[in-house]
């Protein structure tokens, strides 16, 4: 049983090993290790096109993830205030934001907004008194908003279940002695449910930071990480791309592992 | 106290405002559009042109390798996760000591939450042309073809997916009242019937909350048939890419879009009826 165990996590972890290993491999070659060198990290960060897709993933991810933190958290307050029918559609609204594959959200997201721009983007011109309207198209903003759907599902569920081991009994105190709603949310509710809003808002972020196939779909003109670097792979393996891959690997490990930090600390009694 | 009611309503409805204008508008009203599509026309230029015909279903055989491939792989390829994961999920619920034990299931999670692209992406370089064949070849086997197979669309799939089928059967296990291991034994059953009566069988709603994810997503997989199947072992995510981005052809992408849909919807039900069935007990809710 233990070698069995074992082999799979060299199985999981070979792989990362690698392509970390060759991210510092001062030759060409995928196939030998010709000696130790960071230059691969130096092309890749002078490498203007890979600076701008990494940056648009940065503030595509830190976007989403700060709104779906933020409506999120509301859902998740609101909805311990609703009866069993509204919970019940919502929880099935939100579940389908997280099972339906990503392909799906994105063409579907794709071709509801292509038929909205149609729309809008004729009748603001109409409108418009002066010679340039304004005009919608996908970008940043439609990248932002379908990766902040299933996060912000993400940080709803999370919330809500620490909503649901929050000591009820404190809530009551406070009332009792005449805090107002305000203050009792400011310093009985929010700081035990802060833990989970922080964890949601990271994995939120490393979700959107690594997705590939929604941003592959509604992001029009621009470009993300992952989408640069399918483009790539597509044209061929090169140690630039393990730099990058090896950057990415370690940043999402760390917001993984502060997430879990996150949801461990100050867990609520019960 | 009418006063006090209203305001409670109110307020409940702003914290909820946000969340349900985002589900309508980039989950509802993207669900009916492709619906609507599904039933209309390629306009002549690419896109959609209105119209009700089910022609767009009925054409569904054109992509039938895609739909066969997806259908086969997606359930092989959950199984094949399930045979590898449960041992590791045994072992890190019963058998591994306390205090690895949570560092070993990070350890677990961590390749999860991390790049899927990335990391199929080192398997481009194992199984290709340099990697493990350029091995071989030194021993003496020549000519061995890995990438772009059946066979590699199927490592690449365990190797992804793993952990999520891990996850909920460690927790479903973690959660065994050791108890009815002990009470097994003391009344004469070997180990084999203890694992099968007992252990397996409690286990079972872990099973199932990790075969209907892995099995799902594995619907809609896109990356890794892409990137280790070459072009030759084609999903069905692959052709609504194809179908959305390249060919324009709206309508019969929403249709296959809309199959899949609902292939994933009987998937969910069938898993969670089994599993009720099987043990009496809901699955294993992840979050």
């Amino acid at each position: 049983m233990r070698a069995f165990v074992t082999a799979v996590f060299a199985f999981l972890y070979l792989p990362i090993a690698l392509v970390v290993l060759f991210s510092f491999n001062a030759g060409r070659h995928a196939s030998e290790f010709t000696g130790f060198s960071v230059q691969w990290y130096g092309t890749a960060l002078s490498n203007p096109f890979l600076v701008e897709a990494l940056k648009n993933s940065l503030f595509i991810a830190t976007t989403s993830a700060l709104l779906a933190a933020v409506c999120g958290t509301a859902a998740a307050l609101g909805l311990a205030r609703v009866g069993m029918r509204t919970r019940a559609v919502f929880d099935a609204l939100l579940g389908a934001a997280i099972v339906v594959p990503g392909v799906v959200i994105g063409i579907s997201t794709l071709v509801a907004l292509v038929q909205l721009f149609g729309v809008v983007n004729p009748f603001l011109a109409s409108i418009w008194p002066g010679d340039q309207p304004p005009k919608l198209s996908l970008g940043y903003g439609s990248i932002i908003a379908a990766h902040g759907l299933f996060s912000m599902a993400l940080v709803t569920m999370i919330v809500g279940t620490r909503l649901g081991s929050l000591d009820r009994n404190l809530v009551e105190a406070s009332s009792d002695l005449y805090a107002t709603p305000l203050t009792t949310f400011r310093s009985i509710v929010l700081p035990q449910i802060m833990p989970a809003v922080v964890a949601g808002f990271l994995l939120a972020f490393t979700f959107s930071f690594d997705d590939f196939i929604v941003a592959f779909f509604v992001a029009g003109a621009q470009t993300t990480l992952p989408i640069y670097v399918f483009a790539s792979i597509r044209r061929g393996v090169t140690p630039e791309i393990n730099a990058i891959a090896t950057i990415v690997l370690v940043a999402s490990v760390l917001l993984v592992v502060l997430a879990q930090w996150q949801l461990r600390q100050r867990k609520p009694s019960n | 106290m009418h006063g006090n009611r209203f305001r409670h309503n109110f307020l409940t409805a702003l914290l909820l405002a946000p969340a349900t204008a985002w589900l309508v508008v980039f989950l509802v009203l993207p669900f009916i559009a492709i619906a609507i599509f599904s039933v209309g026309e390629r306009a002549p230029e690419g896109g959609y042109q209105a119209a009700f015909t089910l022609a767009q279903y009925a054409n569904l055989p054109a992509r039938a390798t895609a739909f066969w491939n997806t259908m086969v792989l997606a359930p092989v390829g959950a199984l094949a996760c399930l045979l590898v994961a449960y041992p590791v999920a045994y072992y890190l619920a019963l058998q591994a000591p306390q205090r690895w034990r949570l560092i070993l299931l990070a350890l677990v999670v961590i390749p999860f939450w991390t790049s899927l692209l990335m990391r199929t992406y080192a398997w481009m370089y194992i199984l290709g042309g340099r990697g493990i064949p350029a091995l071989l070849a030194f021993v003496g086997i020549e000519d061995v073809r890995l990438i772009n197979t059946p066979g590699a669309v199927l490592l690449g799939i365990v190797y992804g997916y793993l952990p999520l089928m891990i996850l909920p059967i460690y927790v479903s296990l973690e959660r065994l009242d050791r108890r009815l291991l002990e009470a097994s034994t003391d009344l004469g059953a070997t180990p084999l019937s203890t694992f099968l009566g007992v252990t397996l069988k409690l286990s079972l709603p872990g099973v199932m909350t990790g075969f209907s994810l892995v099995m799902i997503l594995l619907l809609g997989e896109y990356l890794i048939p892409t990137l280790l199947g070459g072009g030759k072992v084609f999903f069905i995510g692959n052709a609504l890419v194809d179908l959305f981005l390249q060919s324009r052809n709206w309508p019969f992408g929403s249709a296959i879009a809309i199959t899949l849909v609902a292939v994933s919807v009987v998937v969910l039900i069938a898993a969670n009826r089994i599993s009720t069935r099987v043990s009496g007990a809901r699955r294993v809710d992840l979050i």
